[in-house]
């Protein structure tokens, strides 16, 4: 079935760049080649990082004294709305979009995505909102100062009075890059259930496939709310409508079931892949099978299902019933079940294994550990009567920068340190992998520890100015920022570097098992030359058995001989 | 040897309860000292939580940092290691433990929340039908004394001033006055956007929404100034959006209550308006965008010093 409709897809296929796959102009080409894409979104989300980066060292900047006296406080406000929303849009969202676009047919021995055209339109998407977003610093009145969240009647305010302002042009950019990733999730998921290869059952499916598919389901059902609450909103905007706006008859608090119903479940669209690398690193660095496979994979699903029916926790302070916070305090904390037999499966598979502690490794086991601390907080912040409490503090801001920058960009990291010999052909720098490790491990937890007894002692989000009790808390964690901020330095090095000069790398550097193992480094433009077909559960390490039908001779050979 | 390992390991758990016991006292003094009763119930909440939340963290990274010391490959050993695929029993008991302590967690949380009966939203428009209904007539009928009704006090948010009003007295004020060991009822109003009424001190907060009013309750235990900050963001001048809250004695509060009725209306504490002036004479000398202007401000019979408490 798959290989039919390849066939029957190939002789309109573009003829690849010539040169491929070392031409590096196909970079900046309407390439439809998925590992292109991949790292196309990889590089773009960069460039956004390191600005959404910038603007949060402007913003601890500000944070490091009590009074607001770095920056006017209507600049604040833009840059912390600006930091949320380029972080989220722009570089979680874009990066990990990026790995599955690389990762998934090559995991799933597919020769492409089902959809290439539709993938290169979804990519070229996000520098165009890209742009929308960062010219919002250009318009009178500058950029959206009513949070990432833009809760109405804030997000209404318009002072200026002009019909293009920031808040539109964030709306926007917003609403098309829900479009963009509707656009990925349909491709993604469509690749996946359809192009599997031969013998690939759901059951001998990597895992990370298996969450990335998780995570792709909720876009699905997430986005078309959202961005229905942003059409809403911008009409409110605009042109007068009275969804939200109460002055006027409307209902503030149905704009934030609207962004909640799609903006909790969205943190899981960013953590699953990321429990997804972590699944496929600690097997290989640990050299020994995923413990309780099939438990991990599913467990994404449970996930899956489960992200639907909490959003309410983020409101447990708003316009929200006493009956209504119980329910969604049980929902939400029935969360920790699934998660907590992936944790349980991490460690299972690390110990007693024969671990070696290079920079991928590194990077997955900080990123564990910095996850557990912030699933034990997100426990607490389930439970209402302390969610009431430490609701919009500091306590939140810490609790989701250690599970979005201690958690998710760590295994990013990991992610792209362990398959950057696949993508380039090159083999990175381990010391200053290593480096890069110790000052991101060591900032995340200097930059947003601190914030935990700073919320717990009663410290507000979004504050441009403050009392100065809290200045002790809020004066480490500007400087474990502005190490956050030298961190990027050893990478961008490393990266360029290797990428330029860096050791050739073999197809299968790690000895890890794999379908995207068995091609070269970087693989060839149509991955497979012949579509292998899949014989056995994935992660056999310690077992010496077959992966793919080919190497069962040859398998079978050197047990005899040996 | 199994005993052995028995031990070994029911004395790893002996000091991880330990540690844990001694992480979840310390949690008490994370918090600012409690000046309500609901205060004291949620630090009992979050002091357990901690407790629990070390144990797992301790049990989980210690078992890492073990394998991570101990269990790496020597230098060229390129072998595997012991190819366990999993362990149905292990994968069980560790579905069913988290799914055990989390009922344990929500039930002791929806306990502490049925005490604390602080309302909020809409029970008010569901008939008064509180969840809490049958526990607020057993304290009602345990109290020694029948308290007197406690006065309604009005509490209105705008951008970006707070403002009391107590209807009895007739007394408006910048600076929120309370009687201590009284249940304190309070009708939440926004004249504009979302905000939060948030005291620290008492470990209470409601989003004030515009449009309704809202029905909010506790009760201060200890005499002092506390903050009153907004929660929910408001806009520019959001972090400057704060007031102080006074417990007296409710003599004291009476007295306060009549010496401040006979004070005419002079103009209130607003800190925003006050930085807005210097912006719009552009003294501070820092580019910014045009913000929506902060509300002038109110006339109060009281203002209230514009101190921060002493800690």
């Amino acid at each position: 079935m798959t290989e039919i409709s390849l066939e029957a897809l190939s002789p309109k296929r573009e003829q690849p760049v010539p040169g491929e796959p070392e031409n590096w102009r196909r970079f900046f080409s309407f390439s439809t080649d998925h590992k292109v894409i991949g790292i196309q979104y990889i590089v773009v989300a960069f460039v956004f990082f390191l600005i959404g980066g910038f603007l949060a060292m402007i913003i601890r900047g500000e944070l490091i004294t009590p009074e607001a006296d770095l920056v006017d406080r209507t600049v604040y406000n833009a840059l912390f709305t600006m930091h949320g929303t380029i972080m989220l849009f722009m570089w979680t969202f874009p990066v990990l979009n990026g790995l599955a676009n690389y990762l998934v047919p090559l995991q799933i021995g597919a020769r492409d995505m089902a959809f290439p055209r539709l993938n290169a339109v979804a990519f070229w998407m996000v520098p165009v909102f890209g742009v929308i977003l960062m010219a919002s610093f250009l318009v009178p009145g500058g950029p959206s100062q009513s949070g990432w969240w833009a809760y109405p009647p804030v997000s209404l305010q318009n002072p200026t009075g002009n019909l293009i302002n920031g808040q539109f042009l964030w709306i926007l950019a917003v609403a098309l890059s829900g479009i963009s990733s509707i656009m990925g999730a349909v491709n993604i998921v469509t690749t996946i259930i359809r192009m599997r290869a031969p013998g690939m059952t759901f059951f001998k499916m990597p895992v990370f496939c298996w969450a990335v598919m998780a995570a792709q389901t909720i876009q699905l059902f997430g986005l078309p709310a959202l961005t229905a609450g942003a059409v809403m909103l911008l009409f409110d905007l605009s042109v007068g409508t009275s969804f939200f706006d109460p002055a006027t008859g409307g209902d503030p608090v149905l704009y934030q079931h609207f962004f909640w119903f799609y903006s909790h479940p969205a943190v899981y669209v960013i953590i699953l892949p990321v429990f997804g690398v972590f699944s496929e690193l600690f097997p290989v660095y640990a050299r020994k099978p995923l413990f309780g496979y099939k438990f991990v994979a599913v467990s994404s699903f449970v996930i899956t299902g489960l992200s639907a029916i909490v959003w309410v926790h983020h409101m447990f302070a708003s316009g929200t019933p006493g009956w209504m916070r119980m329910l969604f305090m049980a929902s939400t904390m029935l969360i920790s079940v699934p998660t907590g037999v992936k944790i349980f499966a991490w460690v299972a598979t690390i110990w007693g294994g024969k671990i070696k502690l290079s920079t991928p490794m590194l990077f997955a086991l900080g990123g564990l550990v910095n996850f557990l601390f912030a699933g034990i907080t997100g426990i607490m912040l389930a439970a209402v009567p302390f969610d009431i409490h430490v609701n919009n503090t500091y306590f939140v801001v810490g609790h989701f920068h250690y599970v979005i920058y201690g958690a998710a960009v760590m295994g990013i990291y990991a992610a792209i340190y362990h398959w950057f010999p696949k993508m380039t052909g090159r083999m990175y720098y381990e010391g200053l992998g290593k480096l890069h490790f110790v000052l991101t491990f060591v900032g995340v937890n200097l930059n947003f520890l601190p914030m935990h007894p700073a919320g717990l002692m009663g410290m507000p989000r979004r504050v441009a100015s403050y009392d100065p009790e809290f200045a002790y808390w809020n004066v480490l964690a500007s400087l474990g920022g502005f190490l956050l901020g030298v961190s990027t330095l050893p990478f961008l090095l490393n990266m360029i570097s290797s990428w330029i000069l860096g050791e050739k790398a073999p197809a299968n550097p790690w000895r890890a098992i794999g379908l995207e193992w068995l091609v070269s480094s970087p693989p060839p433009h149509e991955n497979f030359a012949v579509i292998p077909t899949v014989v056995s559960e994935p992660y056999g390490y310690g077992k010496n058995e077959p992966l793919i039908a080919s190497q069962m001779a040859s398998t079978e050979l050197t047990s005899e001989l040996s | 040897m199994n005993l052995r390992l028995i031990l070994k390991l029911a004395a790893i758990a002996g000091v991880m309860t330990a540690i844990s016991l001694w992480v979840g006292q310390l949690a008490y003094t994370w918090m600012p000292v409690p000046a309500s009763e609901e205060a004291l119930l949620v630090d009992h909440l979050f002091s357990f939580l901690t407790t629990l939340g070390t144990f797992i963290f301790l049990g989980v990274a210690g078992t890492l940092l073990y394998s991570v010391l101990f269990q790496r490959a020597a230098k060229y050993d390129e072998g595997d290691g012991p190819p366990i695929e999993g362990n149905l029993t292990l994968e069980i008991v560790w579905t069913a433990i988290p799914l055990v302590l989390v009922i344990w967690i929500a039930g002791y949380s929806y306990r502490i929340y049925d005490e604390m009966n602080i309302l909020g939203p809409m029970e008010h428009m569901h008939g008064g039908a509180a969840i809490a209904a049958p526990l607020t007539l057993a304290q009602a009928t345990d109290a020694p004394e029948a308290p007197e009704a406690p006065e309604i006090i009005e509490v209105h948010a705008r951008q970006w001033v707070w403002e009391f009003y107590y209807p009895v007295a007739n007394v408006t004020s910048t600076e929120l006055h309370l009687p201590n060991h009284r249940r304190a009822k309070l009708t939440l109003t926004s004249e504009d956007v979302l905000h939060g009424f948030f005291v620290p001190a008492f470990r209470v907060k409601q989003d004030v929404i515009p449009g309704r009013s809202i029905d909010f309750e506790f009760t201060p235990i200890r005499e002092g100034t506390y903050r009153l900050r907004d929660s929910q963001y408001s806009g520019t001048y959001f972090a400057a959006m704060q007031a102080n809250v006074v417990v007296e004695s409710p003599d004291d509060y009476q007295q306060w209550l009549t010496d401040v009725a006979a004070l005419s209306p002079q103009p209130g504490l607003n800190p925003s308006y006050d930085e807005y002036q210097v912006k719009v004479e552009n003294r501070d000398n820092r580019p910014g965008w045009k913000t929506v202007e902060p509300a002038p401000y109110p006339l109060v019979n009281y203002s209230g010093a514009p101190v921060l408490p002493e800690r």
